[in-house]
């Protein structure tokens, strides 16, 4: 006998609602799945993204060119030239989005009560804003507004712990090339709130030629950071720029440059697969039963058709199907729900109860769910390829039956 | 007589139940699988965050911090040199005697520009009680290059290894410090290298600098003033108990405060809640799919055997007792599960808690928060029962819906039903 595909797929349908109850829990179930997974990922995904911008921001960039031996001896006998004809050339790239040179080096900052070991950024504030720092978050006084200016911006708990305030003096000694004691006194002109109070307490901003006048470096600088238009892909621009840099530079993108967050990166990424089939396995024992459930019932009409000619395929296509529409269907409706849930929420969750722990992550305390297509498609695909491969077993055992025998069970 | 008649129908039901659940042998099993899986998940991974929160919040502490500590009230936030405890080696000694189960030992803090010959470097240098330090700190014990520090009065210093490298300098060199003392005044001096430790947080590792707490009082003109106390009790848990005991005793001390080691550590407990949080979320998922599960396979065995309900309730058997029979039934394939799940997955908690477990991959997250690279997971009573026993609760819940089924059922009309 042989029976149109519409007809077997007609067939597959009505049977899925011959027995309702059975087939809205299981519907209930996966859509309840497929939610958890699309949701629990979005928060991960938002949590994971933050905490790498907040990490580029602070690095910053996507890749940084200094000397050689620099990022382990992170003095200013390991700065390099300023960038010179060939890799000019190349920052102009469309494949780099800004960048700036920077001078960084650990330095001491007093004030007339007390001392604190910070990081000294000599910037050109311009690029530095270009490359992400967010004048806005200047929230007393002002940047900086040439790389002559004279004056410090430093964040609001080391003023705090400085007992300093704008139109202050305070002292930065560091070391010059040589290892002398480099000092000089800057008025605080602008004070910076961070995501971070850890940034805050340990990074000061200087005009960039003041302080390579200061260390008497001529025009040299510790580094070059360059941004570019997508953090997932540093490659491309790491090798545009090592290209045009001499061999002894050392070129890195940000996974590297910050191990910690690449890792995250990564492990985010097996974590979502990880969890998508954890959550596909609770529910699949639900959904064989299910599916045994129907066969098991069935034997006689499966018997029936057997013996009137349809071959074991069909039989197993029609089981297919069935589990195929249960499947769509409980996709259909936790896709709609997650998509329902996430976006009211893309105004921010507030964690700042655990504030303390998000920063200790390197997470802001506002959680901003993130809906990325690629892990849509990524639970879609894990439950509808897991879910054909479990209903196997139901549907071949179906075929399984010799239609004489199945005829006469009840 | 009643009662063990009760007894006996009890018994019945019980038995009655048993034989059912194995008349669909398959869905059973696989209803039992359902929860075998998430239970064995449930107690492998309670029993490993448990595990890795230990060791973060223990690994953290120990290494410098102390489980609490006593300073000035404000010192915490504010971190200032005139913050500071006065006479602080006896107030120390007083904890000690007064409290034989505390460690107790003094500290003072400042923040200077150390300089080697080639290098110079801002960072906080610590005034510490040689005597009593490793009472409380495993850095004394982390030494491995030269000793640690042995003198009170000496001129020495104990580094971290970036911080010996950054600095270029071995056991032996000299380094010279310059700060500002309490008073505001200029603050320097000479010391000689006599160890580099290396603790495993690159964080210390990298701004750790202890110095003897009568050389430092010396150096800071502190006057023997210090700025904390760290504490340690032995076990987490007796902290709360030895805390209270000695706040009454600060009482005549204006102005000191105990801090513990939350307080101290604000993030850590934070992270930890943050993590336990979106660890709730996924089990909490697990079970109300397996809840589902036993949902769906309950009430298609109530509903395969309406016919033979109705025939029972024909000759007389109330629906209170076939309801009781449904939630046995739920009852004892739950208990199955239990069982399996949580002998199995306590045999693997087991394992790894002597062989420990390893995040692949993971070593640089890790690091961030003090965990070694392998976790040792905690093979605690409660850690391995939770979470089965809530997937058993919401089981049972699930069973009350076919159960509550059998009410509505006309004798009958399901003696007609196929």
């Amino acid at each position: 006998m042989k029976m149109p595909l519409s007809g077997m797929t007609r067939l597959a349908w009505r049977n899925l609602w011959r027995n309702y109850r059975r087939t809205l829990i299981m519907l209930l179930a996966i859509a309840l799945g497929v939610w958890a997974m699309i949701f629990m990922t979005a928060l991960m995904r938002g949590m994971v993204d933050d905490m790498v911008s907040q990490g580029v921001a602070a690095l910053p960039g996507h890749v940084q060119v200094h000397a050689a031996s620099y990022r382990d001896d992170p003095s200013i006998t390991h700065s390099m030239p300023a960038p010179g004809q060939r890799l000019l050339e190349a920052l102009e790239s469309e494949l780099v989005s800004a960048w700036a040179t920077r001078i960084k080096v650990p330095a001491m900052i007093s004030s007339e009560y007390e001392n604190r070991g910070v990081l000294l950024l000599g910037v050109e504030p311009g690029d530095e804003i270009a490359l992400g720092f967010d004048p806005d978050d200047i929230v007393e006084g002002r940047f900086l507004d040439s790389s002559e200016d004279s004056g410090i911006v430093i964040g609001e708990k080391l003023a705090q712990r400085l007992e300093t305030r704008l139109g202050k003096r305070v002292a930065v000694m560091s070391q010059d090339p040589d290892n002398n004691i480099a000092d000089r006194g800057f008025r605080v002109t602008g004070i910076f709130h961070a995501e971070l109070e850890n940034t805050e307490e340990s990074v000061v901003y200087a005009g960039r030629d003041v302080v390579q006048a200061m260390l008497g470096v001529g025009s040299d600088i510790s580094e070059v950071a360059v941004l570019g238009h997508d953090y997932r892909e540093p490659g491309p621009l790491t090798e545009h720029i090592r290209a045009a840099v001499p061999d002894d530079f050392e070129v890195l993108p940000w996974p590297e440059l910050d191990p910690y967050l690449g890792s995250m990166l990564k492990v985010m990424d097996g974590f979502v697969l990880v969890w998508m089939v954890v959550v596909f396995l609770a529910l699949s024992f639900g959904l064989v039963n299910t599916l045994m459930m129907a066969v098991f019932e069935r034997i006689r009409e499966i018997g029936l058709m057997r013996a009137l000619g349809m071959r074991p395929a069909v039989i197993v296509y029609q089981i297919l199907m069935e589990s195929l529409m249960l499947l769509a269907l409980g996709l259909l409706a936790g896709n709609v729900l997650a998509v329902g849930t996430i976006v009211p929420l893309k105004d921010g969750i507030d964690v700042s109860v655990v504030a303390k722990g998000m920063e200790m992550m390197g997470a802001s305390s506002v959680l901003f769910p993130v809906l990325s297509p690629a892990d849509l498609v990524m639970a879609n695909s894990v439950v509808i390829v897991l879910g054909i491969v479990t209903s196997l077993l139901p549907a071949w055992r179906a075929a399984q039956y010799q239609p004489v025998e199945a005829l006469g069970r009840i | 007589m009643a009662a063990r008649r009760r007894d006996a129908a009890l018994g019945l039901s019980l038995r009655l139940a048993w034989r059912n659940i194995w008349r669909q042998k398959r869905r059973t099993w696989l209803t039992a699988l359902a929860m075998i899986f998430s239970n064995v998940l449930l107690v492998f991974m309670i029993a490993l965050q448990f595990g890795s929160y230990e060791m973060m919040i223990n690994n953290s502490l120990r290494l410098f911090i102390g489980q609490a500590q006593v300073q000035r009230a404000g010192y915490h936030d504010e971190q200032k040199m005139r913050l500071s405890i006065p006479d602080v080696a006896d107030l120390a000694a007083s904890i000690r005697r007064e409290l034989p189960s505390l460690s107790a030992a003094a500290r003072a803090n400042a923040f200077v520009l150390l300089s080697s010959k080639d290098r110079s470097f801002a960072t906080r240098i610590v005034g510490v009680e040689p005597a009593h330090e490793p009472g409380l700190s495993t850095i004394p014990g982390l030494v491995t290059e030269g000793r640690y520090l042995d003198d009170p009065t000496a001129a020495e210093i104990v580094i971290g290894s970036v911080m010996a490298r950054n600095l270029k300098v071995a056991t032996g060199d000299e380094l010279t410090f310059l700060g500002s003392g309490r008073d505001g005044s200029f603050a320097a001096g000479v010391v000689t290298v006599a160890g580099i430790f290396n603790s495993g947080s690159a964080d210390l590792d990298r701004s750790l600098a202890e110095v003897p707490l009568a050389y430092f009082q010396d150096a800071f003109t502190m006057a023997g003033a210090g700025h904390e106390i760290a504490l340690s009790a032995g076990a987490l848990d007796d902290v709360p108990a030895a805390l209270e005991v000695l706040s009454t005793m600060l009482n005549e001390h204006q102005g000191l405060v105990v801090l513990d080691w939350n307080a101290l550590m604000p993030g850590l407990k934070q992270a930890i809640q943050a993590d336990m949080s979106s660890g709730w979320f996924m089990y909490g998922v697990l079970i109300i799919l397996v809840a589902f599960s036993v949902l769906n396979t309950q009430l298609m065995s109530v509903l395969e055997r309406t016919r033979e309900f109705g025939v029972i309730m024909a000759l007389g058997i109330k629906p209170r007792r076939l309801a009781l029979l449904v939630l046995f039934e739920t009852f004892l394939m739950a208990a199955l599960g239990l069982l399996i799940g949580v002998l199995l997955g306590a045999a693997i908690t087991g394992y790894f808690s002597t062989a420990g477990f390893a995040y692949p991959g993971m070593e640089d997250l890790g690091a961030k928060f003090n965990l070694p690279s392998v976790v040792y997971p905690s093979m605690d009573l409660f850690a391995i029962l939770l979470g089965p026993s809530v997937v058993f609760v919401f089981c049972l819940l699930a069973a009350i819906y076919p159960a509550l089924k059998l009410y509505g059922l006309k004798p009958v009309e399901a003696m007609g039903a196929v």
